[in-house]
């Protein structure tokens, strides 16, 4: 028997199927259809695609340029973060390289981006967790990180700010200075959260022991990023395999052994500041020069392929672009972290209770846009 | 200033000394491996690479080539665990003809596959045969033309 208005179906017995999403309003534009016996659930079901629009087919009648705001879309709140490999690979198809400064702005962006992404997450993940200061917080602090990316960038949160050879514009001669203000202030505040939020033990209560992804099963399901350094994985694309030139400063991965939400939560915090770090000892060591390089016509690159990943909030991102030597490329492929972790998601969601699902679920930083494409 | 690429090579030569001439090594530069072999052979080749250590999917996909008649499907390999061999991406490519689309899916050597292979499967009509779902993904349930990211799909408005 179904009842369509709730969406429950009894399954006799014991059990029960219920389809959490996609109007709910913890799941986002996403269903996970969970079977559940009693408060455990037993069975989950990922089911994506509510938001698909099948921005790799579309990004083949596009050319090089308008594939940048056309690509950024999935993942607007991390949009250098989707942006930069997309560009990267361009770069190597059309055989381009961005000159030092351009290379030390990007960074910058993708670090802000990071920090508004991971501010987003936290907002999201107080509420979830009926921590209504913990939804405030961020979501204020953030936007002063939003005001610095939009001082470079233009716009609040879309910036189509990294094209090949380069970046669109430099940044203003008072960035620094606005920039050290904002850690300084948001130093304190990291502590600040930790009082209110992370040393609550309401919060510890509700994550400690919750979903723990094993070292083993993180490796085998595919998860990377944040999700992986919380199982005490110290990969971290940024160093793996260094792009722009992220080889030339000095920062930390920040990983936990526990391999819990708390776990993910608290890798997530750390990387605030690493990514401050990053940003201080990049406007120190970057010179005035040249910010593009200028290439003419209407860009095309030999027949080839080229793939390239970074790190972006959620885990690595990951292009393929092959080129038939047109303007428009002849496919692309997306490769991002959310789509992976559904894997992960559906292991650890299965033998958990009903009311640990939104930790768990959250503290994956799942993003259905990303997701979906 | 030509390029390291010691362990990169001691890779693909150790392939080649089990394979002989069953693989082609499409490239070899750095930080990037690129091996293809034939269809019934890709499966051996995907256990071999994962017991070289490349034990995550980061990226499976196919590219239609319509002229050639066929599919070319790759899986794009990581590795987190060993240190030594995390910035090498290591690829691994077969062609499958367009006539019989069809393929075992690897899901058992790579559980990371899973939903990528699922994805392939709809975008493409590549059936992985072993994989336990076909019920779409992304897609619309109600989906009835060809899969959109075959070259032979044009968008609509676009034709």
């Amino acid at each position: 028997m179904q009842n369509a208005a709730m969406n429950i179906e009894d399954k006799g017995g014991d059990k029960l199927v219920l389809h959490v999403g996609p109007q709910h309003p913890g799941s986002g534009h996403f269903r996970i259809v969970v079977t559940v016996d009693g408060d455990y659930i037993v069975g989950a079901k990922p089911d994506p695609g509510y938001v698909h629009r099948g921005a790799e087919k579309m990004a083949e009648y596009r050319d090089y340029i308008q594939n940048i705001p056309h690509l950024e879309r999935p993942v607007i709140i991390d949009a250098t973060g989707v942006t930069l490999p997309y560009v990267l690979t361009a770069e190597r198809i059309i055989d381009v390289e961005a000159p030092e400064r351009a290379q030390y702005i990007r960074m910058i962006m993708a670090e802000l981006n990071r920090i508004i992404s991971h501010l987003y997450w936290l907002g999201i993940y107080g509420i979830f967790l009926g921590h209504s200061t913990m939804f405030m917080w961020p979501m204020g602090d953030r936007e002063l990180f939003i005001d610095l990316a939009e001082s470079i960038g233009g716009t609040r949160v879309t910036f189509s700010y990294v094209v090949p050879g380069g970046v669109r514009n430099d940044m203003p001669s008072n960035f620094k200075e606005r920039a050290l203000k904002t850690f300084d202030y948001f130093e304190k505040r990291i502590e600040e959260y930790k009082k209110i939020f992370f040393n609550n033990p309401l919060m510890a209560a509700r994550t400690e022991g919750i979903g723990i992804l094993e070292k083993k099963d993180a490796i085998r399901l595919g998860i990377t990023g944040s999700n992986l350094r919380a199982c005490g994985i110290d990969s971290d694309t940024r160093k793996d395999e260094p792009y722009c030139l992220y080889d030339r400063v000095d920062f930390e991965i920040p990983t936990r052994k526990e391999g819990d939400s708390y776990a993910r939560c608290i890798v997530r915090l750390e990387e605030l500041q690493q990514s401050m770090n990053i940003m201080k000892q990049v406007l120190d060591i970057m010179e005035p020069g040249p910010i593009k390089q200028v290439i003419g016509g209407v860009m095309r690159g030999e027949p080839g392929e080229a793939f390239v990943r970074t790190e972006a909030a959620r885990g690595t991102m990951f292009y393929h672009i092959v080129s038939d030597g047109e303007k428009n490329p002849y496919r692309v492929k997306i490769s991002v972290p959310s789509f992976r972790n559904l894997i992960g998601m559906t292991h650890l969601l299965v033998g958990s209770r009903l009311a640990d699902m939104p930790a768990i679920y959250w503290s994956l930083d799942y993003w259905p846009v990303e997701a979906d494409r | 200033m030509p390029a390291k690429l010691d362990t990169e090579n001691q890779l693909v030569t150790s392939l080649t000394d089990q394979f002989k001439n069953k693989i082609k090594t499409e490239y070899v530069i750095t930080n990037r491996i690129k091996v293809s072999t034939s269809q019934d052979n890709f499966k051996n080749l995907a256990i071999a690479v994962k017991n070289l250590g490349f034990e995550q999917v980061i990226s499976q996909g196919g590219t239609d080539y319509p002229d050639n008649n066929v599919f070319r499907l790759e899986y794009h390999l990581i590795c987190v665990s060993k240190k030594k061999l995390r910035r090498i991406m290591f690829s691994i490519m077969t062609e499958i003809s367009k006539d019989k689309p069809e393929i075992d899916t690897l899901i058992e050597i790579f559980p990371s596959a899973e939903f990528h292979e699922q994805e392939t499967y709809e975008n493409f009509g590549i059936t992985f045969i072993g994989h336990p779902r076909k019920e779409r993904l992304l897609l619309p349930e109600d989906w009835d033309d060809i899969p959109p990211l075959r070259k032979d799909y044009i968008l609509p408005g676009r034709g």
